[in-house]
């Protein structure tokens, strides 16, 4: 099961799976997420899958409200607008993802530090990924 | 870094030009090019033949995108009549002109030429906002984008992670929009010149003419805190914290220094340069900080044997007004944490003891990403040369200048000392 290129495209068959899952150096015990082939730190090549907590904590977000034709074509837009953020999973690693479960259009109501778990939205066209995202938990 | 890099050979600006910043439905990257490019011509004290210029780099990001034509290099070669001479586009973002000033730079250390044509162009306007959005967000790395990250977004988001690691907000950033609007009235060549109170009197004006209730507000920040007048873009960057879009080019001489002096008895040459690359927000250590620029700051200050204090000016990638913070810290201008209270206490100002953006930034004078890099370092060159006019920094023996260009998220970044000797 685990014999996937360390990949974006792996990444995203994963996320489709509901899984988060993430490349573990067993030299040196680095953890990247999105998985890397190679370790940054030591350098070795022969890293191994490793499946990483869905909970962590929000670091930054932003709620948009001029979106790009993509997101706007999803019907987001100046009355609509989407948070999205960066998230600090527990035990380290980052992850930006859309932010879901927050008022968007009432940001100062959104706290960095707040504790997040993760949901995975189903496409909504064939032949797009599994959106990661995370919610207050 | 263990090692201080060195030039085989020191580089000197003897001319150059800019064209005016803007949206131009009349003109296109060409004429913005030629416009840029006769200013230039005319700014050689001694004058020169152009027939000299051994080779040309031309900065670039997307005009691809925005007008559907790519292959610069060749088009603006053409243009000033340099053909079948060599001609090199440099793509880094929103750095791609502070490459093309790179690459000319070593090009002339290395021996290999002794005159180059640094350049730069985009032209932006033809496309909508969404269009232009969408054409930017290409420079964010893969995973940002597919998150719904724009631009401003990303920045927006650094914002908050800046506010909650210094208690900050809003207003701290208002500043830094207020100062760059007071420097832009000087700048002839600004897309926006003018100070945020003109644009409030005409706002007013406006509204009377249509017969319209005439807004009032008490200042600039309760201008810019009126969600009418400054609404929300990607909080928590509203409209005034975010560089418009623009079309623009840019242009620069330089020469071997030895050879300086048949074109000029002032110039002024490059003491140090550096360029770092990044990661994107996800893999960034410090949301507060981009670690390319970090190392390209150490590899200029290692080169010049300079230090932050001794920077007299810089320009500096505003292309957000939370990005201006965070690059006067990480530049070691001012301490992590305390840009905001700098330029709070006006620190950062025209008359101030470290001037930052004296052009009025990417927010006001425009941001036509690939003709930025070099615009910045014309800035720069102005400066030091006494040449900025009502904008001259009023600093006696003004000798050393700086500019930093970002690229992405973060993904390109560049730093360059200017000295005058």
């Amino acid at each position: 099961m685990h014999n996937k290129p360390f990949s974006d495209i792996a990444f995203a068959e994963y996320l489709a799976q509901e899984k988060i899952m993430g490349s573990r150096c067993p030299q040196c015990g680095r953890v990247f997420v999105p998985p890397r082939p190679i370790c940054l730190e030591c350098g070795s090549s022969s890293l191994e899958w490793t499946e990483m907590p869905r909970k962590g904590t929000l670091a930054a977000f932003t709620c948009i409200t001029v979106p790009p034709p993509s997101m706007a074509a999803k019907g987001f837009g100046r009355d609509n607008p989407y948070c999205t953020g960066v998230v600090e999973l527990e035990g380290g690693g980052r992850l930006v993802a859309r932010i879901e479960g927050v008022q968007a259009d009432k940001p100062e109501t959104i706290r960095i530090g707040q504790p997040m778990e993760a949901i995975f939205m189903d496409p909504e066209k064939e032949g797009e990924d599994t959106i990661l995202a995370f919610r207050p938990s | 870094m263990s090692k201080a890099r060195k030039l085989n050979r020191n580089v000197c600006i003897v001319g150059g030009g800019m064209s005016r910043f803007g949206m131009f439905r009349d003109k296109n990257s060409k004429d913005l090019f030629a416009e840029a490019f006769l200013e230039m011509l005319c700014s050689v004290d001694k004058g020169f033949d152009p027939a000299e210029i051994d080779a040309l780099y031309v900065g670039n990001f997307s005009n691809d995108f925005f007008v559907h034509q790519a292959h610069w290099g060749p088009i603006v070669s053409d243009l000033i009549g340099h053909t079948p001479k060599p001609a090199t586009r440099t793509e880094g973002a929103c750095a791609s002109s502070a490459l093309a000033f790179r690459e000319g730079v070593l090009a002339i250390a290395s021996g290999m030429y002794d005159m180059v044509l640094v350049s730069g162009v985009e032209e932006m306007s033809k496309r909508t906002t969404e269009e232009v959005a969408e054409g930017l967000a290409l420079a964010t790395t893969p995973y940002e984008g597919k998150a719904g990250f724009t631009f401003p977004g990303v920045f927006g988001a650094v914002a908050t992670a800046y506010f909650a690691r210094y208690q900050s907000g809003r207003e701290h950033l208002m500043n830094v929009t207020i100062k760059s609007h007071e420097n832009a009235p000087h700048n002839p060549k600004a897309q926006f010149p003018m100070t945020i109170r003109d644009i409030m009197a005409s706002k007013a004006k406006s509204a009377e003419k249509k017969g319209k209730p005439v807004p009032e507000w008490s200042d600039e920040k309760a201008f810019l805190k009126d969600p009418k007048a400054n609404p929300s873009v990607a909080w928590p960057m509203h409209l005034y914290d975010c560089c418009p879009i623009s079309d623009g080019a840019s242009c620069l001489l330089l020469v071997g220094e030895e050879l300086a002096g048949r074109f000029t008895d002032a110039p002024i040459r490059v003491a140090g340069i550096g360029q770092g690359s990044g990661r994107g927000l996800h893999a960034s250590e410090d949301l507060t900080s981009f670690e390319a620029t970090r190392y390209a700051a150490q590899e200029a200050y290692g080169m010049s044997g300079l230090q932050p204090k001794d920077i007299q000016l810089s320009e500096v990638h505003d292309c957000f007004s939370i990005a201006e913070i965070l690059h006067i810290e990480d530049l070691g201008f001012f301490p992590p944490g305390d840009g905001v209270h700098a330029v709070a206490e006006g620190q950062t100002r025209l008359d101030g003891p470290m001037p930052i953006n004296t052009s009025g930034g990417l927010k006001c004078k425009g941001h036509p990403v690939g003709a930025t890099g070099v615009s910045q370092l014309y800035e720069v060159w102005k400066q030091l040369r006494g040449e900025a006019g009502p904008r001259q920094v009023p600093k006696k023996d003004l000798r050393i200048g700086a500019a930093h260009n970002l690229g992405g998220t973060g993904g390109t970044c560049t730093f360059t000392i200017l000295e005058r000797r």
